[in-house]
């Protein structure tokens, strides 16, 4: 059919990709020898000016890691990544942690401004009402160069601060929470993030808190050759509330860098975290050459009875992704969530989904996954929800939604199922779909162009995953699914 | 105005209209009547623009402008309008969402401002009162568990916003109740003005009785082949398309 037709053109013809963050910033940089040794991690570990049952934490780690496989389960395939081929530190030469914003290197500053995010809190008071503040750690390469409001934060008792500074400052609870929920020995990529691990957030809400903003992580890699291994922990201790944002982005190259995060987060009894996620690396173009290999693990753990935890992400950037948000339902009546939206285009691979494990009486959890595929990008979702032994009540409802943009895409669906408690109850539904010629003709006939028409479609299509973001970040995100789908029709 | 001449389209090898000539002046309402499979649809997609057919020959002229040459958003921008036989769902997308979106994409074609929420809901609200359209639907996503009629009846809301200039109804009656037929003709009549043309394909006198037309025009094999007052109408529901059968063999 012509339609078709024009459209597999039109997809094969995008030359250049429309990822609009793609420049590079011109910083001096001081990076740790190339290649991953006992001595590169003693030298991260100096850096960050480390008490030494970090070093050993880590040592122990990259010991562990040397024995370990790169996991080849996923349904994505790229060529072997040579882990002496990449700096694991770099961080600005002219003072790597500025006590101030006047202390940064405004070449930095500049960055954040073209990316849009607001680094100076009198620009972000102005116009802004309070509850919709939003508080920023931004994370360049592997430190952290600023973070926002946190002042105000330490007077509702709250801790949101680089990670290598929680280290210094607060050991007692890093040490007590840190690989608590992701164990250092968890999977190869998690076990590399421990022990080279540069920097991250940390947050801390103590006991009947509600975070008074917004708190969010802006990570940016920059330089060439060099993998980002960021740590974010998270703690909600009882009856406490916290909403975090997560967005990153890189410059376009020719050559692929690996981003291997790892993400804990920790809810005891009636405390409520939700993780918004807009993930937004740079694709790689269209002959898939180039782009972030984003090889993740986060996880979450309800700790706490009736405690709740909601993952909520937009994927259109990286070229590989290989990532499961998941939760641990440990708590009695606690719940999880997984909402997302993944879109592919170009050569992309998605291999996502997320894990329910139900280990607490009467928990529930909700999976609503809406994956969107265009251009030869293949998109897999790929689920577990278990339930245990003592997992008296468990509940889930999964929601597995694929809408395919042309003919040369996959999208797929494999969701795994494990009941140990006959009172469980599991449903799971899922749908495949395409955009078809006469949805597109109706739209068109009422004047709508393809472009336009496609991306009403397929707002309709993730309307009930976007609902679950805050306000502005769910207009953001809206804006990045049409950039990330245009020239995907003719 | 709306000009056909000699119009010869196949699909997938199969002729299907064979050098139709229809012309269609400004503030007329043509009804065209053909048996089931004579073209009729096939007719009013080709002059929306739906791709799948190809045009052999002959030319659709709109005020002199070839139509032929337009993309489908284009046309509708310069005032086609085509109300579906099986008007399409659209997932997630609210009824209101649609419109909004639609009416601005032509306005931006024409270079016309975009209207603000307020005027916007305004008008709509006005089209949807007069259909009797209520507001909850217009929440709900676009035709989605729609009943048949409720779909046709939404049609009709869209072209009351969307204000085209040549508008085809194709088989707009059926699936309406007795009282829905009259509440949409009273739509449809609402709208005639002598700057707007109307095609009206069906196949019963019924709707015509509400939708009193100008001219009739039979429709047999792909082709015209008997026009007349609104009289003819009468005549089909008479006695049938035997008559105009046996042209297809001749
Ligand atoms: N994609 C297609 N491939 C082959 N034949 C087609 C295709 N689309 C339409 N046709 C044929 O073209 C002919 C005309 O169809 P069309 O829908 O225009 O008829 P109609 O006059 O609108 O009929 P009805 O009164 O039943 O609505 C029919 O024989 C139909 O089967
Ligand atoms: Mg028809």
């Amino acid at each position: 059919m012509p339609a078709v037709q024009e459209t597999i053109d039109q997809v094969r013809s995008i030359d250049v990709d429309q990822y609009k963050y793609g420049f590079e910033t011109e910083v001096e940089m001081e990076k740790a020898p190339k290649g991953l040794s006992e001595d590169v991690i003693r030298f991260i570990s100096a850096k960050k000016g480390e008490p030494e049952w970090m070093l050993q934490w880590r040592l122990d780690a990259y010991k562990r890691w040397l024995t370990m496989r790169e996991p080849n389960w996923a349904r994505v395939s790229y060529d072997k990544v040579d882990y002496n081929d990449i700096y694991y530190y770099a961080a600005p030469k002219k003072n790597p942690a500025p006590k101030s914003l006047d202390e940064v290197d405004p070449e930095i500053l500049k960055t954040y401004e073209k990316l849009g995010i607001p680094l100076r809190e009198q620009e972000i008071l102005a116009g802004v009402e309070p509850q919709n503040r939003v508080a920023v750690d931004a994370v360049f390469d592997s430190v952290s160069v600023a973070t926002t409001f946190k002042e105000e934060l330490k007077k509702a008792g709250v801790i949101f601060m680089p990670i290598s500074e929680a280290i210094r400052e607060y050991p007692d609870l890093v040490k007590q929470y840190l690989g608590s929920v992701v164990p250092v020995t968890d999977n190869f990529f998690a076990t590399l993030n421990s022990a080279v691990f540069t920097d991250g957030s940390f947050v801390y809400i103590p006991p009947g808190v509600r975070c008074p903003m917004e708190l969010s992580t802006y990570f940016r890699i920059n330089e060439k050759n060099t993998g980002q291994f960021e740590r974010t922990l998270i703690i909600a201790d009882k009856g406490s509330y916290v909403s975090y944002l997560e967005g990153c982005t890189a410059p376009k190259r020719d050559e692929n860098q690996l981003h291997a995060a790892v993400v804990e987060l920790i809810a005891l009894d009636d405390a409520e975290i939700k993780y918004s996620t807009v993930q937004n690396w740079y694709p790689g173009d269209s002959e898939g050459r180039g782009g972030i290999y984003n090889f993740v693990t986060k996880r979450g753990d309800c700790r706490g009875k009736n405690s709740v935890i909601t993952w909520t992400q937009v994927e259109t950037g990286s070229a590989i992704t290989w990532k499961y948000p998941s939760c641990i339902l440990r708590g009695d009546n606690s719940r999880g969530e997984f909402y997302s939206i993944a879109v592919s285009n170009g050569k992309q691979q998605v291999d996502s989904g997320t894990k329910m494990i139900h280990l607490g009486k009467n928990t529930t959890s909700r999976i609503i996954s809406k994956g969107i595929a265009a251009g030869k990008s293949d998109n897999t979702y790929r689920g577990l929800v278990s339930a245990h032994r003592k997992a008296t009540g468990a509940r889930n409802f999964t929601n597995c939604d694929s809408l395919l943009i042309g003919n040369e895409c996959g999208a797929h669906t494999v969701p795994y199922i494990e009941s140990k408690n006959a009172t469980a109850v599991f449903e799971h539904e899922a749908t495949t779909s395409k955009i078809s010629e006469d949805q597109m003709f109706y739209c068109q006939q009422r004047g709508l162009s393809e472009e336009e028409a496609t991306a009403l479609i397929v707002n309709g299509f993730v309307k009930d995953v976007l609902q679950q973001l805050p306000m502005e970040f769910a207009v953001e995100a809206q804006k990045l699914i049409s950039i990330s789908l245009e020239g995907s029709v003719g | 105005m709306l000009e056909i001449k000699n119009l010869v389209v196949q699909i997938e090898d199969k002729r299907i209209l064979n050098g139709l000539n229809l012309t269609v002046n400004n503030g007329e309402v043509a009804a065209i009547m053909g048996p089931n499979g004579s073209g009729k649809s096939t007719l009013s997609y080709v002059i929306a623009g739906k791709e799948d057919y190809e045009v052999l020959d002959g030319e659709i002229l709109l005020d002199g402008q070839n139509v032929l040459e337009m993309e489908p958003d284009a046309r509708a921008a310069a005032g086609i309008f085509l109300a579906f036989q099986y008007p399409l769902e659209i997932p997630g997308v609210a009824s209101m969402t649609f419109l909004k979106a639609a009416l601005n994409a032509q306005r931006k074609a024409r270079g016309e401002d975009e209207l603000t929420t307020p005027d916007f809901i305004k008008r709509v609200n006005a089209a949807a009162t007069q259909l009797e359209i209520p507001k909850d639907m217009l929440k709900r996503a676009l035709n989605v568990g729609f009943s048949g009629g409720e779909k046709k009846r939404m049609e009709i809301l869209q072209m009351a916003l969307l204000q085209p200039t040549f508008c085809i109804l194709d088989e707009t009656d059926s699936g309406l109740d007795i009282d829905a037929l009259r509440i949409v003709s009273e739509g449809v009549n609402a709208l005639r003005s002598p700057d707007r043309s109307f095609l009206v394909i069906t196949h019963y006198q019924r709707l015509l009785n509400h939708i009193v037309p100008d001219t009739v025009h039979v429709m047999s094999a792909g082709r015209i082949v008997k026009s007349g007052g609104k009289e003819l109408a009468l005549e089909l529901e008479a006695n049938g398309y035997a008559d105009y059968r046996e042209s297809e063999a001749a």
